[in-house]
């Protein structure tokens, strides 16, 4: 398979509530094998998936926030947060993980995988995809 | 145009397989090829042979396995999600050491993968789900 | 590039009609499926957010979903079309990419 398209992944649900979040993760990690040109967008509650300090241990269930950290090292590092969502949830940049990743075109660099974007922003980049994943 | 379709929900709780299933028909009918189906989530539900719906309401699961027998439809159920809801095929039986399976006909258990690939051959990708 | 963008919640619900109208690129198409039908009637609390959003997208809905929920058609906001699944089909075809706002 050589063909390369624009994947999205689009991310609009909290974690834990439901499976949704961790399964879409699982769909990501996937996709990178297959050498496409992978975006993820998180709006609405989706924000709340890569939200700091995750602690699952009085629930029982998995916290899978850690392997977000792991992205960057599959190539993938193109992560759009829409600002409005972020906003209307009273969250900014610093309450989410840090992701990056480094860039093999620039000796290795350390960069930020997230993108803090507008509405309008995100419009364009919603536009340019190819093929769109909503879980 | 090639078609890949991903399901997200169960047959019962959810209108989302109906919905596809609507879709699917209609886009045969129209002379459209379904690359595959791809159940992910509750979505790998649909491919339990066990369901026994009432006489009076529809069954979802013969109504794909049909779908897929008459037009040759690949309807791929994903392993990591069916493993954790118990829908398994023999050779899942066997390697897990379980006293049975239950994989409908017409249906298959296969990886993640499918799901990309579907989204690379398609000219459509096309999701139903909650 | 147009793009077909599928509802199926309830405006009074969930938000979900509501993102697609904020992130939907101008000439898009959107579908109201399943329970997002119940926002194509006129004069609700959403109504106002779907008139505004025609100036720049195109409205349909899916008339099976409407007819299974008893929503008479002549409740629906104008400009609004009702489509079957052949319909649906086709809106698929003739934009270039699907985005289901589930």
């Amino acid at each position: 398979m050589s063909e390369t398209k624009k994947f999205l992944f689009v991310n609009r649900k909290a974690p834990y509530g439901t499976i949704y979040a961790w399964e879409s993760l699982e769909v990501i990690l996937i996709s990178a094998a297959f050498e496409q040109d992978v975006s993820l967008v998180f709006i609405d509650d989706g924000v709340f998936q890569i939200a700091k300090g995750q602690d699952t241990t009085e629930l029982g269930i998995k916290n899978f926030s850690p392997t977000y950290n792991a992205l960057g090292d599959y190539d993938v590092n193109k992560i759009y947060i829409e600002k409005e969502s972020l906003d209307a949830r009273g969250l900014t940049v610093d309450d989410l993980l840090k992701l990056t990743y480094e860039d093999e075109d620039d000796d290795w660099a350390e960069k930020d995988s997230i993108h803090v974007v507008s509405s309008a922003e995100l419009v364009d980049i919603m536009d340019q995809q190819d093929v769109v994943l909503s879980f | 145009m090639k078609f890949g379709i991903q399901i997200n929900e169960g047959p019962y709780t959810h209108e989302a397989s109906t919905t596809a299933l609507n879709f699917v028909s209609a886009a045969i009918e129209a002379g459209h090829e379904i690359f595959r189906v791809f159940f992910y989530h509750d979505g790998v539900n649909n491919g339990t042979r066990y369901t026994t719906p009432p006489q009076d309401d529809r069954n979802l699961v013969n109504a794909w396995s049909e779908l897929a027998e008459k037009y040759n439809i690949d309807l791929v159920v994903c392993v990591a999600a069916a493993q954790r809801r118990g829908i398994i095929d023999k050779g899942e039986q066997e390697r897990n050491g379980k006293d049975g399976n239950n994989i409908a006909p017409g249906f298959r258990i296969s990886g993640l993968g499918q799901l990309i690939e579907a989204g690379i051959q398609s000219d459509r990708l096309v999701v139903f789900g909650d | 590039m147009p793009m077909l963008h599928t509802v199926n919640k309830s405006p009074f619900e969930r938000g979900a009609l509501e993102s697609c109208i904020r992130l939907a690129i101008k000439g898009s198409s959107v579908l109201l499926i399943e329970d997002g039908v119940y926002g194509a009637s006129r004069g609700t609390a959403a109504s106002n957010m779907v008139e505004n959003a025609m100036k720049d997208l195109d409205f349909y809905v899916l008339g099976s979903d409407l007819k299974a929920r008893g929503v008479d058609e002549n409740r629906l906001i104008d400009g609004i079309t009702v489509i079957d699944y052949s319909g649906f089909v086709k809106l698929a075809v003739e934009n270039d990419k699907v985005q289901a706002w589930l």
